[in-house]
């Protein structure tokens, strides 16, 4: 095993454990500037961290109320009655503490306080409060800029620059834990922030600019919008899970019938998803591969004996096919946008390679595999014959490089959990 | 919250003819746009140096948000409603209503006629943001939000607020009501039950949201502020209307698990959809609405769904089947529940799917569960179930008349069904009558010629009461019982 990667992970939580020591200890110091405006803006981040209890899996920002007013105070240059006084240090004091704060129903309940959640928080609101404060509290920036637009415009860019950074960390930090290639985990990480990302960002960039004009009482009225985005964004978590859930349970259908190994499917969908990363594949590629393997032994269901052991590939090319466009009618039922695509892969799994979409020749080569491996995750020696028998017939049947990849993934100890998302 | 609302493309249905009353609606509200706009012209003809500079980037920004449903299907070109709001805090009358136009021309249009559609929309919107902007002016909105004084100004502004947004929802909540209550004819209450209510939560937040844009707007920081207010509304109503499109998308969805079956059985097409229906009957008749009767269709469409797991040689067998073979389909409800059972939002409706073989005196199966034991879900599905089976031909004996089937199953109501479930289903089918929205056929069926008698002496013992002793037994519902007696 590479010690190399692991070492990322350390340095990042250790380098944000030192700025919030750093900044509790110097707060603790030399006492807490402006009193009432820590303490609103600490209730509003702690609000919304308590708002993640009933976060759903596969939701990017849990608690996107608790990441607007962290930046949000990081941000703020004036109250409505004159400048503010906090520095970079008592910046960080106050949100580690809101969200350790917040965290604590977590921790009740045994879901542990998701250091990398706090890691996150703190070193983006450093990271705003180290590029912001210095400039605003020297007057340089009302000098540059004015009182105006131009300020408004400023804090956007700031945002933006700060949420890039932010995208690039949780993208080497998944890396690490994943060793999935970088690029499409970043691409993944960025293309999150076009949603709930933006409007995190504007409602950060809002909220000082709203208590500069109106005040404090202003931070709960302005943070309504963002709420309703948590509201709508949860929702369609929702709505997304359930329709997850029912293409999973389309998948188990066939080792209900008896025709495939129980945990096919999964495991197909499970390896092909790793393949997938490992060639470099992101968003909606990934979905369209992951759904098509869950779904690619649909089609069997129209045999009247099941194949034995549900190996297709064991079966003559004609049948294999007939099989494959069964399942394909099954998928374009399916109805989400994206099924034609899903059921394109399905009815081609059983072409040659040259003539299939890439997907489909991860989810043959990954069928096979489990196939011919005999389905337990267990013995080297299956596997490693399975492999051997793979790279036997890659000049028709399989991709030589999905091959390769598929061999990487698998001797890396094989299936890293996948990242949400 | 409920979803943004959608009513706009409400006008008419699916179809591409328009009928005459939609277009005496649509010019009617024209003519009332015009009439407003042509009113306030003298004002805005003086004011238009001040009144511009907020106009045109409003007018823009609205604009901007309905570009996306371009490329993104599903979001109806309805407006952006925060940025409307907006305009009616900040614009006078004619001009908020001038800042409704461009989108509305512009944006997408799900269905045809397009032109149509378009002017309706656009003199929708621009009646609704003159009636916002009216109320808001009327009340003292305008001076309240410049106003120095916060917070007494804002909490003035904010009561303003949120009457315009009052007066915005009636209004369309008139014109859409209207324009229903012209084409399809129902009855103008009826047209405008549930519009209103359900739509002024959102439009409140919107309103609000409106507020605060139009809050920042006049402050120092102008419209860049305005916007960041803004964009976290927008987000929300992508999403939105995402979800719902995408839940349009679990029909389509359960429906491919049917399908699955359909293609072992092809035999028994379009059985699940039509207990769906006759579910749904049942359960209106009781008084059931909304989420659960969704779930109820869901849990009659689905019932059937562990035949995935009989082999498919067993369920087409043509004959009499042996004692094994029927202990194997009898394992249907519970394949059935196995598949399900990951399905969270199914919720009770997976309990039909395992216990809709159970009978009232408890000799059912897979548990023998008697009387209130049974889940509610599963007694309606057996009723619906019975009565499609009896009611739809199958090769060995040819449908029955609905009346024919009620009578039997109000015979074995008590034993085998729930009386209050057959009782509510003779009262629906009394009063809609029994139309089943029928998939087309294309598997080469129906054998009419043979006789109830014949097929019943084709199929082995009809005399035996217990379930699964008939030809095809229990699993084209539990009719097996009740039609063998019937051919008696």
């Amino acid at each position: 095993m590479n010690p190399m990667p692991r070492l990322t992970t350390a340095g990042v939580y250790g380098t944000s454990g030192a700025v919030a020591l750093a900044g509790v200890g110097w707060t603790a110091w030399h006492g807490l500037q402006q009193p009432g405006i820590a303490l609103a803006f600490g209730a509003l981040i702690a609000a919304g961290e308590l708002a993640r209890c009933r976060a759903l899996p596969g939701e990017r920002e849990p608690a996107p109320l608790g990441a607007a007013g962290a930046l949000a105070y990081a941000l703020l240059a004036r109250c409505a009655d004159g400048p503010a006084a906090h520095g970079v240090p008592q910046t960080v004091a106050v949100v580690v503490a809101a969200v350790l704060l917040g965290s604590v129903p977590h921790v009740a309940r045994g879901e542990g306080p998701a250091l990398e959640h706090v890691v996150h928080r703190t070193l983006t609101a450093a990271f705003a409060a180290v590029c912001f404060q210095p400039l605003s509290h020297s007057g340089e920036l009302d000098r540059l800029l004015g009182h105006g637009a131009w300020h408004a415009l400023f804090l956007l860019a700031l945002l933006a620059l700060t949420a890039l950074c932010d995208a690039l960390l949780a993208a080497a930090l998944l890396r690490d834990r994943t060793r999935y290639p970088y690029a499409p985990l970043l691409r993944d990480e960025l293309r999150a922030l076009g949603g709930v990302g933006a409007a995190v960002c504007a409602t950060a960039a809002a909220l000082p600019l709203a208590v500069a004009v109106a005040g404090l009482w202003a931070l709960p009225l302005f943070c309504l919008p963002l709420l309703l985005t948590q509201l709508s964004f949860r929702r369609h978590t929702r709505v997304r899970t359930a329709y997850r859930q029912i293409i999973a349970s389309l998948a188990r259908s066939t080792e209900v019938a008896g025709y495939t190994r129980p945990g096919h499917a999964r495991r197909v969908a499970r390896l092909s998803c790793a393949v997938g990363r490992e060639m470099g594949l992101s968003g909606s590629d990934l979905a369209v591969l992951e759904y098509a393997a869950l779904m690619h032994d649909i089609g069997q269901l129209s045999l009247v004996d099941p194949v034995p052991e549900g190996a297709t590939a064991l079966l003559p090319a004609a049948e294999q096919r007939r099989i494959a466009l069964l399942g394909g009618a099954v998928v374009r039922q399916t109805g989400v946008h994206g099924a034609a695509s899903v059921a394109a892969v399905v009815e081609r799994q059983a072409d040659p390679y040259r003539d299939q979409p890439r997907a489909a020749r991860i989810v043959r080569a990954v069928n096979a595999y489990d196939d011919l491996a005999g389905g337990s995750e267990g013995t080297a020696g299956g596997a490693l014959a399975a492999l051997e028998e793979l790279r036997l017939a890659t000049a028709r049947d399989f991709q030589p490089e999905v091959v390769e990849a598929l061999a990487r993934v698998l001797a890396r100890g094989g299936l890293a959990p996948a990242p949400s998302g | 919250m409920t979803a943004l609302p959608t009513a706009s493309e409400t006008p008419t249905a699916a179809t591409e003819h328009v009928p005459r009353a939609a277009y005496g609606c649509v010019a009617a509200a024209v003519l009332c746009a015009a009439a407003v706009c042509l009113a306030s012209a003298p004002d805005a003809a003086g004011a238009a140096a001040a009144v511009l500079p907020t106009l045109l980037p409003l007018a823009a920004l609205h604009t901007l948000c309905e570009i996306p449903s371009h490329r993104r299907p599903g979001r109806p070109g309805g407006g952006f409603f925060p940025v409307l709001f907006a305009a009616a805090f900040l614009l006078p009358p004619g001009a908020a209503a001038a800042v409704a136009l461009p989108a509305a021309l512009l944006g997408r249009v799900e269905q045809r006629p397009a032109g149509p559609r378009r002017v309706w929309r656009a003199a929708r919107l621009v009646l609704a943001a003159w009636a916002a902007a009216q109320a808001f002016t009327l009340l003292g909105g305008g001076p309240a939000l410049r106003e120095e004084a916060l917070p007494e100004g804002l909490v003035k502004a904010l009561s303003a607020a949120g009457a315009a947004a009052l007066v915005f929802c009636l209004a369309l909540a008139a014109l859409d009501g209207g324009m229903r209550a012209a084409v399809e004819r129902m009855p103008v209450r009826t047209a405008w039950c549930g519009l209103l209510s359900a739509a002024l939560p959102s439009y409140t937040v919107h309103g609000l949201g409106g507020l605060l844009a139009a809050l920042l707007w006049n402050g120092p920081y102008g419209p860049v502020a305005a916007v960041c207010v803004l964009t976290p509304l927008y987000v929300s109503s992508r999403h939105f209307a995402a979800s719902h499109r995408e839940r349009a998308a679990h029909h389509a969805a359960v429906r491919a698990l049917v399908q699955a079956v359909d293609i072992k059985d092809p035999y028994t097409r379009g059985h699940g959809d039509r207990v769906g229906q006759a579910s749904v009957l049942i359960g209106r008749e009781l008084g059931w609405d909304g989420q659960r009767l969704e779930l109820l269709r869901f849990a009659g469409v689905l019932h059937d769904v562990g035949k995935l797991g009989v082999p498919t040689r067993v369920l087409r067998k043509d004959g009499p089947l042996t004692e094994a073979e029927r202990r194997t389909i009898e394992l249907h409800p519970e394949f059935g529940h196995e598949v399900v059972r990951g399905i969270g939002f199914l919720g009770e409706a997976r309990s039909a799917v395992l216990h809709h073989h159970e009978r009232m005196d408890g000799s059912g199966y897979p548990y023998g569960l008697a009387g209130r034991q049974i889940p509610v879900f599963a007694r309606v599905v057996a009723v619906a179930d019975a009565f499609d089976a009896m009611t739809s031909t199958r090769t060995y004996r040819r449908a029955r008349p609905a009346a024919e089937a009620v009578a039997e199953l109000e015979r074995c109501a008590g034993t085998q069904f729930d009386p209050r479930m057959v009782r509510a289903l003779a009262r629906a089918l009394r009063r809609h009558g029994w139309q089943p929205e029928t998939t087309p056929e294309t598997t080469p069926e129906t054998t009419p010629e043979t006789t109830p008698e014949a097929a019943a002496a084709a199929h082995g013992e009809p005399d035996s009461a217990a379930p699964g002793e008939d030809g095809r037994p229990g699993v084209d519902g539990n009719v097996s019982s009740a039609s063998a007696s019937g051919t008696r």
